[in-house]
């Protein structure tokens, strides 16, 4: 028995001038294992080829399916339709990154500015030779790393967090993350205050407000809570 | 106007050429101002509800905060030194906390629709504890400014004409709420913020530090709401007497 479900979804394109912003709503009917993709991309197809949204791996791996759907900021191929029991299911882009279209947002731009932002990568003064191995490291280290490198940059941190919705220029949990990912790994040669000028500011760490809504709807489950926690200890001792 | 404050706010760095380390300290700061004032909360709520056990007890007890043990008759000027110093430490968390608030009809929008759309619910503890957070910028501020002031006008028959008599009642029952509010989503927001018992496993302990926290808030509503009723029981009976201050049992037996 499958049931009727209703879409209802933020359709605008700002580059477009006649374009005003509205919502519009879909009914289809329910399909056995139906995600959201899958809807998506049935109306897509059938009823409504002017709708957009973003996917890639369809399997909760790339991060470019987040939207705001039914008010929590999730993964579109990760959420089953047949969660929501009245079959109604609002979807809006995610807030705090440029709407390209629709639920299409422009997340690559803003990770890649955090990304020269925070410095977000190994500096050494060792030349490498690669054709030796790497300094060798403690497993529970490489762990520790490889834990913190699972991010996507799906954005979801970011789009869930007040700080952010009102502070334009708030690193974010994902910015954060990437810092401390370097602190750990013992290739980098930075220390703590070579961090601080990075994000020893009310921009940076000391703009968290603690809300959690990072760790909450982080959709790779990583310790946010703890590392934003073990960062800003290390931040207010430099 | 020095030199260095100049060239930090043009260039961004100091003179030795690296960030400030004052949002560090202000971040520190505003933790710990909320830590004093939310353990001050803890005691005090406590020895004010002394009036649960009866007129002599909170007597007896309010004699200690006059120092009697160490002056004759005790003097009402400590009280007044406590308040003082309580007032200079909540206008200066007020201050590093206000920067925290939402300061723009378009920030306050975004911050509202994003929080009932997402219902998150730390993000609402957040809600509470700004709204609380104002609130208490007048309501302890009338509170301590009498307590600075009348320091004497403290007792069981004192503090119940206060509340009953000089309809301050109403006063007292926000100030309670938002307090007791602001102080428990702002201890829990505190071990969250610095991973004060995150121990092995993080998650766990956050949910559990959250039912304590609930218990706690609970406990201290229900001890300030049953001894506000107290006081206004004491202050109705009293009302003919306003202004009659409370004569302890053991003079009373000594005049026999
Ligand atoms: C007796 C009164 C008060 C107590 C016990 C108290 C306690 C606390 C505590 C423990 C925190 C957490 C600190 C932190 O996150 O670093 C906090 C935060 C806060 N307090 Fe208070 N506070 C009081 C009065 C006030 C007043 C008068 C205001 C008015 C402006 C205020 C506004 C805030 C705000 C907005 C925050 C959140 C700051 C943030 O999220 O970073 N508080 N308070
Ligand atoms: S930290 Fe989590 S929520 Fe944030 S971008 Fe990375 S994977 Fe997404
Ligand atoms: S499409 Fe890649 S995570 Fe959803």
């Amino acid at each position: 028995m499958s049931r009727e479900i209703t879409i209802i979804a933020l359709k605008y394109n700002p580059s477009d001038e006649t374009s005003k912003p509205r919502f519009a709503e879909y009914k289809l009917p329910e399909t056995a294992g139906m995600t959201l993709y899958i809807a998506l991309t049935k109306i897509k197809t059938t009823i409504d080829h002017d709708l957009s949204s973003d996917f890639v791996c369809r399997a909760g791996i790339c991060g470019a399916c987040g939207m705001i759907i039914n008010g929590k900021p999730r993964l579109a191929c990760k959420t089953l339709t047949s969660e929501f029991k009245d079959g109604k299911i609002t979807l809006l882009p995610l807030p705090t990154f440029p709407l390209i279209k629709d639920l299409s947002v422009d997340t690559g731009s803003w990770m890649k500015n955090m990304n020269i932002r925070v410095n977000s990568w190994i500096v050494s003064t060792q030349k490498t030779d690669i054709s030796k191995f790497e300094k060798k490291i403690e497993p529970k280290v490489a762990e520790d790393i490889f834990e913190l490198d699972r991010c996507m940059e799906c954005g979801l941190c970011v789009a869930s967090c007040s700080t952010a919705i009102m502070k334009e220029n708030f690193v974010g949990a994902v910015g954060l993350n990437r810092v401390v990912r370097f602190s750990i790994d013992p290739h980098d040669e930075r220390n703590d205050a070579d961090f601080y000028e990075l994000i020893g500011d009310d921009d940076g760490i000391f703009g968290c407000m603690s809300l959690l809504a990072c760790e909450d709807h982080c959709p790779k489950n990583l310790p946010l809570q703890t590392k934003i926690a073990y960062m800003r200890r290390k931040m207010v001792m430099v | 106007m020095l030199n260095a404050d100049i060239i930090e706010s043009i260039t961004g760095k100091t003179t030795k050429k690296h960030k400030s380390r004052i949002p560090a300290k202000l971040d520190l700061l505003q933790s710990i101002t909320g830590l004093i004032l939310a353990l001050f909360i803890v005691f005090h709520i406590i020895f004010e509800s002394s009036i649960l056990l009866g007129k002599e007890t909170m007597y007896k007890l309010t004699m200690i905060f006059e120092l009697e043990f160490i002056i004759e008759g005790g003097s009402p000027i400590f009280i007044s030194i406590l308040a003082f110093v309580i007032f200079i430490i909540l206008i200066f968390h007020a201050f590093l906390a206000m920067r925290k608030f939402p300061n723009s009809y378009r920030e306050y929008l975004r911050f509202r629709t994003h929080t009932k759309l997402m219902n998150h619910s730390d993000t609402n503890l957040w809600f509470i504890q700004i709204s609380s957070g104002f609130m208490l910028f007048f309501l302890a501020s009338i509170h301590l400014y009498i307590m600075m002031t009348q320091p004497q006008n403290i007792g069981p028959f004192a503090s119940s004409d206060r509340i009953y008599s000089d309809v301050m009642w109403p006063m007292y029952l926000m100030l309670l709420v938002s307090v007791v509010l602001h102080a428990g989503v702002g201890i829990y927001r505190l071990i969250m913020k610095w991973g004060i018992f995150d121990g092995e496993n993080p998650r766990k302990n956050r949910v559990k530090t959250k039912k304590i926290i609930q218990i706690v808030v609970v406990f201290y509503l229900i001890i300030g709401i049953f001894s506000l009723i107290s006081y206004m029981k004491i202050g109705y009976d009293h009302r003919a007497n306003y202004g009659e201050k409370y004569i302890p049992q053991m003079e009373l037996k000594n005049e026999n």
